[in-house]
């Protein structure tokens, strides 16, 4: 069971939280003139990595802040929390 | 020539000391080039390899594995097949899987102990109740065996149900010919035929990278050497995502892990399987004895394949609401696969972008009861370049026009 | 021939005999006896039955590996099916009883399947029962397939959850746990150290050992050590209590049994305890299983592991029988042989597979113990208990046989790193040890004493209190141990040498096994279901992989194991769940007038997550009934609902309109103060998601109402917009349902009513119009009331503070009781508003509704803003000519209703087959004196007075595609 930081109440277990997927997603707009193919793009296609992930998560039972980390789908290890609407960590060189 | 499996070839070879034996499929070394190429030695990629032999007379097939065959989710499901579909697309798929399962140990000479002792559904609620009854009206409509039986009745099929729940009993939809199987066997079953008409099973082979020339799939770099083949197919459940990307092939896809759970083996107590929608949980007995339970996803990414801790105590907490005396049994195991999740609970099968690749993926929680259909499926779309006509709303297409086919929505429950 | 009681035993109590049963007859053991102790101190030397060729079987262990000790605990609803007899502790009056075997294990009728064996290996069932299909033989199949018997009557015991958070947890209590212990909570900034043992008792290999540490005898040692721990402050010592699983991030879940070790009638209380600790470090003193020598005949009842006796005889007092052959390939089975001597025990041999005897072998000659070095058992004869054993040479073959009466056999020990797996480390094959051993562990977990492969005391010790200070410690190498026998393809022997005792897999099975190719661990354990019974193979997967390694050549360490998987060991289920059992799984909410509501005999129902008032039958009436005159009164005079269900959200901030403009498919902005309009949100997807009435509270103040129970995702949802996508907007979003209680009035005397319950609002026509907002009080109480209307008829939404929603309602009903005053429930609100023709979400949508597929098209035409969802509508999906559209249905065969999930097929349909929708709420309507329903059908707008024909079940209705607003369309009604 995974102990998450939250950035405004401290390490807390996965039951209080809740994933909202990868972060740092664009809505496309304006939607009129968004096509079908960039709409099913912010829609469904998402990076899905077997490495680290950058995603959002809301501490639902505490807070109710979101905020961003960084976790590897692996390990499970989340080696960096930050804000949302930050950009984060420069990503490591590959 | 593999030995052909009988009663009578026990007693021989009981009396030969088990020498006579012979290995269950030829563990192949790869050859340069291949007519096809599957990935993925699960359910769905053996089951592709032996009909593109059967159906389609293609012997020149390697299957290549990059563990062991059976490694991923088909050995770690809860084995249950049913195909108690909402809309025409999906259940005429699942339908037809389930058909070929209950023709299949005769086909493949491999008892995959197919046991179709029925898969119920309850109601708990008003609500519930009209959702199974469109549910069952929905599969006799498609042709597919539905009951909707009232609280008694559900009782009087499933001795040891809770009496007085907190979630009642108001009613429940059967489908007779759901049931299980044993999920080592249909892999094992399907490799065993694949490989005595021809195909090359490769385990230990990893898919490094595609060779890719004008559009146009040509073959794949491996840890075992480059294999060429114009055709490729890919049945590789949770790691489609990640394999696609290598091919330059975007998919829709999440990958979670999702959990199982068995008890210590005891004497027969459930003779069915059932699904209680409002506690998410799922439960059979084995041939072995075993509880087999399931539950939902950890809703975050996860290649991990571990299980976890909550859903550990959600899916004890729903079989104790079910079925209140199994609470002193004991969980003597749990594990989880990684499942690629699809947005409408429908898989993809078929072409991509990249000429000659082709997918078989998105099956999420319910991929082990397609196997037959998906491996019919793929093996059609690879063998003649089009959509097999029940595969046919299976695209990656759908996507972009909305023209989804969303069973969890229909259903209410995860597929 | 068997076992008896002899003196000694360091936990045993003999100043307080025990009587216990065992398969229907009556024994005495003593307080501190296992249950498999006492009986082998009782002579009992067949105690199970394998599980596929029922041959009878004796304990092999004395702990928690033990694979054929299975029994079935007590009786009726206390009874607990397939516990380890080892586990078992001792308490008065305790009942058990042999499984899988009928009538007895001393005479079973089943063990005719030992001698077909050869004709049902490994897998057989695979290759045969094809004709004429499995069904036939699957019952069968079943009824022999278990060991033992569910419980039939609901678990009487209640279990609970614990959480804890230490610096360290140490795991297991031997002599390097107890070390490890103590070193840890010396540290400074090691606030909380915590150390559990699946045992009654703390000390671990130290209570059968015969070593000295540090100077003092083991026990000795022991007792000081625990003495230590017991007065710091910072210990939390738990026994009884089994580690079980490593997850994520140090968090270690152990279950504590609180009142098993009691007889039923004298235990209160939670039975078990779950923990879940979250820890900076873990410490896995786990210790080590010993492994059985697979031989021919190995798995005859007297045939057990080396320690095994060494326990019983030492901590027990019990002997395993009388005269006994020692096989080993390493020293530690010296020690159980010069214990089980000192207990009275005739030695006959000690059987070493190495060709210099160890340390112990000068102990051995001056006790006068015969060691026959280079040489391995290969045979143990006997029928229903080992009466001689043949013993062969290493080197030339040569077969000597001695008559025995028990075999202990060690073929070496296997580090208990399941734990140390569970948390992510690897594994190393250790080729002195023969053993896989704890590699490189990624979370801070370290092994320390046998569970690292450091066998004796003194350096565990040692090893301990360097690793708890996060030294490295410098270990003296580990001895070598001797080689193990090993079988040539084929061999005939190699059928009866065992390997898995419980699902009786030999040695045979794992070479036919890799014969058909089932080579790799994963394949050999699925073939043979080696490891896969209760003990999860602690005796056999090590001895599988060392068997598998030797017929393919490959070293184990390429082989690897299979995946260690929580829990260690079984836990039970109910413990897992805790609390949340029976009312407390998912507690259900209740409104503020539900105490009323069952005073006047309402049906109470579950509607999501909130009990609610079905409806309300007075005299015995039949749920039709109380519907048609709860609805007849609504229409004709006035009616009571506690609506407090229905979500309030409140939206506030000078942004609060441009983002709700955002969030609705209506128009928000021109919205004015103190008016409500009705709206529909989407999901992104496109989908109707929820639908309800807003209203302007102020400029920047809005109050959003949503479908009950929906109010909390809703109000998260938008939380995620406003923090993730929106962030410069300036709004604040609360969601206050449970803040105000709700009684909707209505009926043409509403307005009556709630005049009589006293209010300072203008309640006339003209001043408080339908679709309006007014503040005030009520009563004397603070309100907030909407003129919204579900049901068609006058209608007001008041809300007060929650805690007076019971007297609201009280005075409501007073106020209305001459009118006739009727309150109703939320199937009677269902009808009405069916005969409205009012949209119900989640009834009349589902997860593939458009707005425009329940007549929202011309809104989302007039709005230019982007809203939620919007662009998703547009896809060609939503363009389709022929989407299901919501519609009414008249029903034209003069039947009654039609079944809520009836499909609608085309009006000349004779088939079954295809489907055109479905209906989604379907009524008798009392007031239209006729059956009414909503459904979705293709096209269904286009096709308004088209016949079509609904089916369900086999049963086929006629019925009329029709405007859905049946009733009073022009609402005169809701505008009095």
């Amino acid at each position: 069971m995974l102990l998450i930081n939250c950035p405004n109440c401290g390490p807390r277990p996965e039951i209080e939280f809740r994933c909202g997927g990868e972060s740092h997603i664009e809505r496309p707009g304006p939607h009129g003139e968004v096509t079908d193919e960039a709409w099913s793009d912010y829609l469904f296609y998402r990076s899905n990595p077997k490495a680290e992930h950058r995603e959002r998560w809301v501490h639902a039972g505490g807070c109710r802040r979101w905020f961003n980390l960084v976790r590897d789908t692996v390990t499970h290890r989340i080696t960096a929390v930050y804000p949302m609407g930050e950009a984060g960590p420069a990503e490591a060189a590959r | 020539m593999t030995v052909r499996y009988s009663a009578l070839s026990l007693l021989r070879e009981g009396l030969n000391g088990q020498r006579g034996w012979e290995p269950a499929w030829r563990d192949a070394s790869p050859k340069a080039r291949y007519d096809a190429v599957v990935i993925g030695g699960g359910g769905h990629g053996l089951a592709t390899a032996y009909y593109l032999a059967k159906n389609h007379g293609l012997t020149n097939v390697a299957l290549i594995e990059r563990g062991w065959i059976g490694g991923g989710n088909t050995g770690r499901n809860t084995t249950i097949i049913r195909s108690n579909y909402f809309y025409p697309e999906t259940a005429q798929f699942f339908e037809f899987a389930l058909k070929l399962y209950e023709g299949l140990s005769r086909d493949l000479n491999y008892n995959i102990m197919f046991s179709q002792r029925g898969m119920w559904m309850l109601g708990h609620d008003r609500h519930g109740l009209e959702m199974l009854r469109r549910s069952a009206n929905a599969m006799r409509l498609n042709g597919i065996d539905a009951e909707l039986h009232d609280g008694d009745a559900v009782r009087a099929h499933i001795p040891g149900l809770n009496g007085t729940p907190r979630f009642p009993i108001l009613g429940g939809l059967n489908q007779p010919r759901g049931g299980s199987a044993r999920h080592d066997a249909v892999a094992w079953g399907y490799a065993r035929a694949a490989s005595a008409l021809g195909v090359d099973i490769i385990q230990n082979c990893e898919v490094t990278d595609f060779l890719i020339e004008g559009g146009q799939v040509r073959g794949v770099e491996t840890s075992l050497g480059t294999i060429r083949s114009e055709t490729i197919g890919m049945a590789v459940a949770g790691h489609s995502g990640v394999l696609a990307a290598k091919a330059g092939v975007r998919l829709p896809i999440s990958s979670y892990a999702l959990q199982a759970f068995v008890s210590e083996p005891v004497k027969p107590c459930l003779d069915t399987v059932i699904l209680s929608p409002a506690t998410g949980t799922y439960l059979s007995q084995s041939d072995k004895g075993e509880l087999v339970i399931g539950a939902g996803l950890d809703l975050y990414l996860s290649y991990a394949q571990r299980g976890n801790l909550p859903w550990m105590e959600r899916a004890a907490a729903g079989v104790i609401e079910l079925f209140p005396a199994f609470s002193r049994m004991r969980f003597l195991r749990q594990w989880a696969g990684i499942v690629d999740v699809v947005h409408d609970s429908t898989p993809i099968i078929g072409k991509t972008n990249l000429g000659g690749f082709y997918v078989n993926c998105g099956w999420g929680t319910g991929g082990f009861k397609a196997i037959p259909a998906g491996g019919w499926c793929l093996a059609h779309a690879m063998a003649t370049g089009e959509p097999h006509s029940l595969a046919s709303a299976f695209t990656l297409d759908r996507f972009r026009t909305g023209a989804l086919i969303d069973e969890a929505s229909a259903s209410g429950i995860a597929h | 021939m068997s076992g008896s009681r002899t003196d000694g035993g360091t936990t045993l109590d003999r100043g307080r005999p025990v009587p216990f049963n065992w398969a229907g007859r009556r024994y005495h053991g003593y307080a501190g006896d296992t249950l498999a102790s006492a009986l082998l101190a009782n002579g009992v030397s067949i105690i199970g039955r394998s599980f596929k060729y029922h041959r009878p079987r004796g304990l092999i262990a004395a702990g928690l590996d033990e694979p054929n000790g299975i029994v079935q605990l007590e009786s009726g609803a206390v009874t607990v099916p397939n516990v380890k007899a080892t586990q078992i502790e001792l308490y008065d009056g305790l009942t058990a009883n042999p499984v899988n075997a009928h009538p007895s294990v001393d005479f079973d009728v089943m063990a005719v399947n030992s001698l077909v064996k050869r004709f049902i290996p490994a897998a057989f069932y695979y290759k045969t029962f094809l004709w004429p299909n499995w069904k036939l033989f699957e019952p069968s199949i079943r009824k022999a397939a278990g060991l033992g018997r569910a419980p039939g009557e609901a678990d009487p015991d209640t279990y609970e959850h614990r959480y804890a958070h230490v610096d360290v947890l140490v795991v297991g209590s031997g002599a390097a746990g107890l070390a490890a212990a103590e070193a840890a909570a010396a540290i400074p900034g090691n606030e909380r150290v915590a150390l559990v043992e699946a045992d009654a008792e703390f000390g671990g290999g130290l209570l059968s050992s015969a070593d000295q540490i540090e100077g003092m005898a083991a026990i000795e040692w022991r007792n000081a050590a625990l003495t230590r721990l017991e007065a710091l402050p910072n210990m939390l010592l738990l026994n009884r209590t089994m580690a079980f699983g490593f997850y994520d991030h140090g968090l270690v879940a152990l279950c504590e049994r609180l009142t098993d070790h009691l007889p039923p009638h004298e235990r209160s209380g939670p039975r078990q305890r779950l923990w879940k600790v979250r820890c900076r470090r873990v410490i896995l003193a786990t210790g080590a299983f010993e492994r059985p020598i697979p031989f021919a005949g190995n798995d005859l009842p007297g045939v057990m592991l080396a320690s095994a006796a060494q326990t019983y005889a030492k901590r027990y007092g019990a002997l395993p029988g009388k005269r006994a052959v020692i096989c080993t390939n390493n020293d530690s089975a010296y020690a159980a042989a010069f214990a089980l001597q000192d207990a009275g025990c005739e030695i006959a041999a000690i059987v070493d597979t190495r060709s210099t005897a160890g340390a112990r072998a000068e102990e051995a000659r001056t006790r006068g113990i015969a060691i026959m070095s280079t040489a391995a058992p290969l045979r143990a004869r006997g029928r229903r208990r080992v009466n001689a054993l043949e013993i062969v040479a290493l080197n030339d073959a040569a077969k000597r046989r001695i008559r025995c009466d028990t075999v202990l056999t060690s073929d070496g020990w296997n580090p208990a790193v399941h734990l140390h797996s569970q948390s992510g480390g690897s594994l190393a094959y250790d080729d002195d040890l023969q053993a896989f051993l704890p590699d490189r562990a990624v979370q801070d977990a370290v092994s320390i004493g046998a569970a690292a492969g450091v066998l004796t005391m003194d350096a565990a010790v040692t090893g301990a209190r360097s690793l708890a200070r996060g030294e490295t410690p410098v270990l003296p190498p580990a001895a070598a141990v001797g080689p193990t026998r090993h079988f040539a393809d084929g061999d005939i022997a190699a059928q009866k040498a065992w390997v898995d005792f419980q699902n009786d897999v030999t040695v045979g099975d794992i070479q036919l096994a890799a014969r058909e190719n089932f080579r790799s661990v994963e394949h050999l354990k699925r073939y043979t279901t080696l490891g896969m019974a209760s003990d999860q193979g602690k005796t056999s997967n090590v001895t599988g992989i060392q068997v598998l390694s030797d017929l393919l050549g490959k070293p184990p360490q390429a082989i690897g194991t299979t995946k260690f998987r929580p829990p260690f060991d079984p836990v039970t289920i109910g413990a897992f769940a805790g609390r949340a059992v029976g009312a407390d799984l998912m507690p259900l909410a209740q409104t503020p007038a539900h105490d009323a509501q069952v005073a006047l005999g309402a049906k109470i129902e579950p509607y999501g997550s909130w009990l609610r008032a079905a409806y309300l039958p007075r005299n015995g009436e039949r749920e039709h009934e109380a519907l048609a005159r709860e609805v007849l009164a609504v229409r004709n005079s006035v009616g009571l609902f506690d609506a407090s269900t229905l979500g309030k959200i409140e939206v506030k901030g000078p942004d609060a309109a441009e983002f709700l403009q955002r969030i609705y498919v209506n128009g928000v902005r021109n919205l004015k103060i103190g008016s409500c309009r009705y709206g529909l949100m989407l999901n992104e997807h496109g989908i109707v998601y929820d639908d309800g009435v807003f209203a302007r509270l102020g400029e920047d103040h809005f109050l959003v109402g949503t479908t009950s129970g929906h109010a909390g995702a809703i109000a998260d949802t938008l939380h995620e917009w406003l923090q993730c996508e929106w962030s410069d907007l300036k709004v604040m979003v609360e969601n206050v349902t449970t803040g105000w209680a709700v009684m909707n009035v209505a009926g043409r005397h509403a307005r009556d009513v709630f005049a009589e319950a006293g209010t300072d609002i203008d309640l006339s026509a003209e001043a408080f119009p339908h679709m309006t907002y007014r503040a005030g009080t009520v009563g004397g109480v603070p309100a907030r009331v909407q003129r919204v209307s579900f049901t068609g008829e006058l209608s007001y939404e008041i809300a007060v503070p929650w805690g007076y929603g019971a007297a609201l309602w009280d005075a409501l009903m007073r106020c209305g009781r001459r009118y006739g005053i009727t309150p109703f429930g939320v199937e009677s609100l269902m009808v009405m508003r069916v005969e409205k023709g009012f949209l119900h979400v989640g009834s009349d949508t589902d997860g593939t509704t458009y707005p425009q597929d329940v007549g929202f098209g011309a809104a989302i035409a007039k709005k230019t803003d982007d809203f939620v969802g919007r662009r998703s509508t547009m896809r060609p999906e939503g363009l389709r000519e022929d989407r299901r559209q919501l519609v009414g249905l008249e029903i034209t065969d003069g039947g009654g209703p039609l079944e809520t999930g009836a499909h609608v097929l085309p009006g000349d349909a004779i088939e079954p087959r295809g489907t055109q929708g479905w209906v989604t709420s379907s009524i008798n309507s009392p007031t239209l004196g006729r059956p009414l329903a909503m459904a979705l059908v293709e096209r269904g707008t286009q096709r308004l007075g088209e016949a079509v024909r609904v089916w369900d079940l086999d049963t086929w209705r006629e019925a009329k595609i029709a405007d859905p607003r049946f009733f009073d369309p022009a609402g005169k009604r809701i505008h009095g």
